[in-house]
C-alpha cells in the first residue's frame, strides 16, 4: 500500500505534489500513468479567467513572441467545460469569489489551477476588505506565480512547473486522494 | 448581384498568400523560452538578494527601512546588536531575521531605493513559481548571497542548469 503523508494543508491542491505519496510499485497501470500524464500535461487548455492587469500578460503569453502553443496550451477556452487549467489572472474580489468557485466546480476532472500574480496568490498590496487574500481560500491552487504582473516568461515557467507536476502524478492514486472532502471545501456563501 | 470569381475569390486568397510568402523569410519573433531566454533589461526587478561587502560582511544593518517603504508590507526584519565576538555587519546592528513574502511582493523596488547601504537588490531571476505557499517565505539564508558579487553574476535558469 502507498504510504500517504498525513499532514493535510488546507490550501494545498487536491492533486498530490511530488513527495506526498511515497513511491509504490505498480506493474499493471504504470505505462497508462505515463501515457495519460503525457497526454494531460502536453495539452493543458487554460480557462480564460482574466480578472485584472495580469490578464494582459496572460494574453501576451499566448501571442507570437512567447507562444504558449509550444506547450500545447494555446487553446484558451471560454467555457469551463472544455478547460483543464484555470489561470486566475488578477486580483480576486470577494464578489467574484463565488463566481470563481462555481466556474471551478464546472470544470471537468482532472483540473488544475495556476494562481498568477501577487494579488491572486496572496492579495498583494490590496490588503483590504474587498479582495480575497489569496485565491487558495476559494479553490485549491497548484502553482503560484509571484510577480506584479509576472512576465510571460514567468508564466511559461509556471506552466512548465505544472507540467512537471502532472507528469509525476500517479493515476490510480488520485482516485483515493480526491474524493470530495466536504470539510475542506469552503462554503462560498460566507464570502458573498 | 454577381460575384466576380477573380475579384472576390481568387484575388483576395492570392493576396493573402502573398503576405504569407513575404513573411516566410522574416526573422522568427518567438523566444524559445526554456532553452533560451530573452535578454532582460538592465534594471529588471525580480528576485531579491541580500548582498555582502568584499570582506564577506553583510551589508544589511537591520534598519527596517525596506520594511517601512514596502507598499505590500511583505518584509519582516528583526535586528540585533553586533558584538566583537559575533560580527555580521560593519555597523552597530545586523538583521537576525530577514524574511520576504515573495508571493505578496510586487517587485516595485522601493526596498532597493530605501536601503541606505545597498544591501537589498533585485536581480533578474524570474523563475520563482512554486507549488506550495509556505515555500514563498524567503528567509535570510535564501536571500543572502553565498559570496560577494553572487547577485551580479549572470543568472542561469533552472532549465539551463538541467541541460548542462
Amino acid at each position: 500500500m502507498p504510504k500517504r503523508i498525513e499532514t493535510v494543508v488546507l490550501h494545498d491542491s487536491s492533486t498530490p505534489v511530488l513527495g506526498d505519496i511515497q513511491k509504490a510499485g505498480n506493474v499493471v497501470v504504470t505505462s497508462i500513468d505515463t501515457l495519460l500524464n503525457q497526454a494531460r500535461a502536453n495539452s493543458l487548455w487554460p480557462l480564460t479567467f482574466g480578472l485584472a492587469c495580469c490578464a494582459i500578460e496572460m494574453m501576451a503569453t499566448v501571442a507570437s513572441r512567447f507562444d504558449l502553443a509550444r506547450f500545447g496550451s494555446e487553446a484558451f477556452r471560454a467555457t469551463p467545460r472544455q478547460a483543464d487549467v484555470m489561470i486566475i489572472a488578477g486580483r480576486l474580489s470577494k464578489k467574484m469569489a463565488p463566481v470563481l468557485r462555481q466556474i471551478y466546480d464546472q470544470m471537468p476532472e482532472p483540473k488544475w489551477v495556476i494562481s498568477m500574480g501577487a494579488c491572486a496568490s496572496s492579495g498583494g498590496v490590496y490588503n483590504n476588505y474587498a479582495i480575497v487574500q489569496g485565491a487558495d481560500q476559494v479553490v485549491p491552487v497548484d502553482v503560484y506565480v509571484p510577480g506584479c504582473p509576472p512576465s510571460p516568461d514567468a508564466l511559461i515557467y509556471a506552466v512548465l512547473k505544472l507540467q512537471d507536476k502532472i507528469k509525476k502524478t500517479k493515476f490510480n492514486k488520485i482516485i483515493e486522494i480526491t474524493p470530495r472532502n466536504v470539510a475542506n471545501e469552503m462554503p462560498v456563501e460566507v464570502l458573498a | 448581384m454577381s460575384v466576380s470569381l477573380w475579384k472576390h475569390v481568387a484575388k483576395p486568397i492570392l493576396s493573402g498568400f502573398g503576405i504569407t510568402a513575404r513573411r516566410l523569410g522574416a526573422k522568427k519573433v518567438t523566444v524559445q523560452y526554456p532553452e533560451e531566454r530573452r535578454e532582460q533589461f538592465p534594471r529588471t526587478r525580480w528576485r531579491h538578494f541580500l548582498t555582502r561587502y568584499d570582506s564577506g560582511l553583510e551589508k544589511c544593518i537591520g534598519c527596517s527601512l525596506c520594511a517601512g517603504a514596502c507598499p505590500a508590507r511583505c518584509i519582516n526584519v528583526v535586528s540585533a546588536e553586533n558584538t566583537d565576538s559575533e560580527r555580521y555587519s560593519p555597523g552597530e546592528r545586523y538583521a537576525t531575521r530577514y524574511e520576504i513574502n515573495m508571493i505578496r511582493c510586487i517587485f516595485c523596488g522601493y526596498c532597493q531605493d530605501a536601503c541606505p547601504t545597498g544591501a537589498i537588490v533585485l536581480r533578474k531571476n524570474f523563475e520563482l513559481a512554486d507549488y506550495k505557499r509556505e515555500d514563498f517565505i524567503y528567509t535570510k539564508e535564501m536571500l543572502l548571497e553565498s559570496f560577494p558579487g553572487e547577485a551580479d553574476a549572470p543568472w542561469v535558469g533552472k532549465y539551463e542548469v538541467a541541460k548542462k
